[in-house]
């Protein structure tokens, strides 16, 4: 068991960014260490513009980290991949096509009964059936969400990048999701790192959750969140796992709070 | 889903908002014909004519059979020089685009091409085709290639990096990601130019028919003029111009109608 290398191994990762003037440098990663086992479901939460994105970003393949080393599945990223998708935080939907050729963006090497089907299934899971042949303009900017990520899990990835997927969703439809993407994620096998700064959502979806700390962000704590689901969000541990995690960030839970923030 | 008005009053509306769109310029048409109807008569000028005059003049056109003859020479030119522009400039500005070597090789070149007007042209072209077709085409040509590259240019380089992401996760390269997503994100940007480059064409097709040629509304225009002072046909021909240039914006205005391009129009 120790030996086994984990399906993400990310180790004394920096990375910076030129900055406006000649020479200077923007820090946004700094020593940055954590591990990833396969079939894992892993929050990274931190305050906003903290690096979480990049380091995402860094993992699927779009960007590279001035040093350290990051393995996925084995091998350092050299670039993205199609067994891991990545759902952008700027929607990624394609405007010029529709919500079923979207959806089907990723399996057009599929023969088309199998096409069909899973892009009618995954439509069906984010509820929008019916809306098959809309365009993205004719939809909300949450519907836009959704068809983004039945495109992710219609591909049949194996790794998911999750960039506050969620984050332009109301809230009800917001709750559904969560529970889907368990769901989903329980029922296929994937391993999901997800990235969102509301700790709640974290708390109820993560197998651990990472913190990160404010720009040069590194991973400042770790909390795992073993509790079965779907979670009681009133039972004790996942009361006390949250108030860590609003401490750790330096915030109380009730009136500090950057709950559920907008 | 959009903007059905389901309600008596937004029907209303929009009933009133059509008939407008048709009455109101036809409105302001006719007193454009009154008051220059009015005005020449005014002068008492024996040469400029009266909009009676010009309809006139274009029913003289339409019996010679100068007038289907003429249009149909104009528009032969436009097509084969504004044709080629758009199979070079659309492929040519995406390559540009995409690939950083061949904009920094190729732009200052462009941008020095582009402000020079076709009509500095004219005896370049005269020289290399002499009076024939060929000349206005490669006018035309020259004039439409540069907006329609410049565009198609820019829609790539402004596109959100996020659609390239996207289809490079999927696993594209090359030309299916050419095909795919670089030429879909960057159609509703290249129709713009396509439809700025259609106008300057038109523009060009008369300028160039008054010099290098001896068919066309162009010609008609210098002819009727040099032949006999005949401004009512001058004035048809300026008419006609200007009616079919209307038409073809109307065409191409049709283009960004359709669902896969008018995501790039914003809200209308
Ligand atoms: N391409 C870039 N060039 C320069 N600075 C960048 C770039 N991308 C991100 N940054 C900076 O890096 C920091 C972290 O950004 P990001 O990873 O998007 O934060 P988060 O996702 O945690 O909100 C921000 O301060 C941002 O301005
Ligand atoms: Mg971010």
């Amino acid at each position: 068991m120790a030996n086994v290398e984990p399906l993400i191994r990310v180790r004394d990762t920096w990375m910076s960014f030129p900055g406006k003037s000649n020479g200077k440098y923007v820090h946004v990663l700094e020593n940055v260490n954590f591990d990833i086992r396969a079939g894992e479901f892993v929050c990274i939460v931190g305050p906003s513009g903290c690096g979480k994105s990049t380091m995402l970003n860094i993992l699927g393949g779009f960007l590279k980290e001035t040093r350290g080393e990051v393995r996925v599945e084995g091998a350092p990223v050299t670039g993205p991949d199609p067994g891991r998708i990545f759902v952008f935080q700027e929607n990624g939907v394609f405007p010029w096509l529709t919500v079923e050729q979207n959806v089907g963006f990723g399996l057009l090497a599929r023969p088309e009964g199998e096409r069909e089907q899973r892009v009618k299934h995954y439509i069906q899971m984010v509820g929008l059936t019916g809306f098959e042949k809309s365009y993205p303009r004719e939809l909300s900017g949450g519907m836009r969400q959704r068809v983004e990520i039945a495109r992710a899990l219609a591909a049949e990835a194996r790794v998911l990048y999750m960039d506050e997927p969620f984050g332009a969703l109301d809230f009800l439809t917001r709750l559904k999701m969560r529970n889907d993407l368990i769901r989903i994620w329980q029922a296929e096998h994937k391993t999901v790192i997800f990235v969102t700064h509301d700790i709640e959502e974290a708390v109820q979806m993560a197998d651990r959750v990472l913190v990160m700390s404010r720009r040069p962000a590194t991973v400042q704590a770790e909390v795992v969140v073993d509790l079965p689901r779907p979670r009681d969000l009133d039972a004790p541990g996942y009361l006390e796992a949250r108030d860590k995690i609003f401490s750790i960030m330096g915030m109380d839970a009730h009136g500090g709070g950057a709950g559920e923030p907008k | 889903m959009s903007g059905s008005s389901g309600n008596g009053k937004g029907a209303a509306v929009r009933v009133r908002v059509e008939r407008g769109k048709l009455f109101l310029p036809i409105g302001t048409i006719i007193l454009f014909l009154l008051a220059w109807d009015v005005a020449v008569r005014i002068s008492g000028s024996d040469l400029f004519p009266t909009p009676i005059q010009v309809a006139k003049g274009i029913k003289e056109l339409a019996e010679k059979g100068l007038l289907l003859k003429y249009i149909v020479a104009s528009l032969f030119r436009v097509s084969w020089g504004f044709g080629g522009a758009v199979l070079v400039g659309v492929p040519l500005g995406l390559v540009l685009g995409w690939f950083r070597p061949a904009f920094f090789a190729m732009n200052p070149l462009i941008q020095i091409l582009r402000p020079i007007s076709p009509i500095a042209w004219i005896p370049v072209a005269i020289l290399w085709f002499g009076v024939k077709d060929t000349a206005p085409i490669f006018l035309i040509f020259l004039a439409s290639v540069f907006p329609i590259t410049v565009s198609a240019m820019a829609a790539v380089q402004n596109m959100q990096s996020v659609y390239i992401r996207a289809a490079q996760n999927f696993g594209l390269t090359g030309f299916s990601l050419f095909r795919r997503v670089i030429f879909p994100a960057a159609l509703p940007q290249i129709i713009t130019g396509i439809r700025i480059a259609l106008g300057v064409a038109w523009l060009v097709v008369v300028a160039a028919e008054m010099i290098a040629v001896n068919s066309g509304l162009g010609y008609l225009i210098i002819d009727a003029r040099n032949a006999g002072k005949r401004y009512d046909l001058v004035v048809a021909g300026m008419a006609l111009i200007g009616a079919i240039g209307l038409v073809l914006d109307l065409l191409v205005r049709r283009l960004e109608k359709f669902d896969e391009v008018r995501w790039g129009y914003g809200q209308r």
